[in-house]
């Protein structure tokens, strides 16, 4: 049974993660594009200067990073939609929504949640030119630690306000409960982790923008993730509903 | 009907097969290499092998800079 969550999560983290790089490409690559142009007139500015590290970036051509964005968002969805397939066994049983639309739904907004937009607040994402790469050893690290965390808050006061409800404390009491407690933990976790990197001079509505269409790509991936597992899961159910009828 | 049963009750941590733990983590080291690998990262710690980690550094550049992970 696990087994077929984990697939239909693959399958609907593969759909999921397609999209999101139809988005990224259409949306966010002009910003991309952009950026690497900032990124590079640096550079050559620099190697002038003979301090520079600018050849880093030649590998693959920009055409061959722009398939390579696909590669990135597809592979991310299978992977990020197995765990998501597994957990959604686990939940599946735990969770207050009466069907698996509800269900699929109300994970992913979850997961959504923690493990992308409470650290996004404190690590927004960055295009290339922003941020020293001396430094990314560290700023994985602390991104990562973040994320889990976020995912810890969400898990917590899904359990909290689970326990309270048993209790019979009533719905206003129990949600202002839970809801202070995760704005003083994510208050707390956004002063206690160090800054994010200064984007120096870099053009401001660039990285706006830039910023926004990173937020979109992980929403539009979140959303399908949601939607198609919730669809597969109910699709599902019907065949079992008619296999028992006929059985 | 074992497969409604199942569907119906809740399973404990205990009761997830060692498979999935197993996948599960299989899962997050590929999503580590996918995400983040790259040989500024990873020569500190595995000498000049971790070079390879930069052409999937390259090739999923974009991807990780617009699903907002630290790339470089």
């Amino acid at each position: 049974m696990i087994t077929s969550y984990l697939r239909r999560g693959m399958a609907a983290g593969l759909l999921a993660g397609l999209l999101a790089g139809l988005f990224a490409f259409f949306i966010g690559e002009p910003y991309v594009d952009r950026a690497i142009r900032i990124e590079e007139a640096a550079a050559t500015h620099s190697h002038e200067e003979g301090a520079g590290h600018a050849d880093d970036e030649g590998v693959f051509s920009r055409t061959t990073q722009k398939v390579g964005l696909f590669f990135a968002t597809g592979v991310f969805g299978v992977m990020v939609g197995g765990l998501f397939g597994m957990a959604y066994a686990y939940f599946r049983g735990r969770l207050a929504s009466e069907s698996d639309w509800y269900r699929s739904l109300s994970l992913a907004s979850a997961v959504f949640a923690g493990a992308f937009l409470i650290p996004y607040l404190k690590y927004p994402a960055n295009p290339p030119a922003v941020g020293d790469p001396a430094t990314i050893g560290e700023r994985t690290a602390t991104y990562f630690a973040v994320v889990a965390l976020s995912l810890l808050v969400v898990l917590a006061a899904w359990y909290a306000s689970r326990r309270l409800k048993e209790r019979g404390i009533s719905a206003p009491i129990r949600q202002m409960a839970v809801g202070l407690g995760v704005a003083v933990a994510v208050g707390v976790m956004l002063v206690a982790f160090p800054a994010a990197p200064d984007p120096g001079d870099f053009p401001s509505g660039l990285l706006w923008s830039f910023r926004l269409s990173s937020l979109g790509t992980q929403m539009v991936f979140w959303a399908g993730l949601g939607v198609v597992f919730g669809l597969l899961c109910e699709r599902a159910n019907r065949r079992g509903q008619r296999t028992e009828s006929v059985a | 009907m074992e497969r409604v049963s199942f569907g119906e009750r809740r399973i404990s941590l205990g009761e997830m097969p060692l498979w999935s733990w197993l996948v599960t983590a299989l899962l997050l080291a590929m999503l580590f290499v996918l995400l983040s690998a790259s040989g500024e990262l990873l020569v500190p710690l595995l000498g000049q092998a971790g070079e390879i980690a930069n052409y999937m550094h390259e090739f999923a550049h974009d991807g990780r800079h617009l699903l907002s992970v630290p790339c470089h």
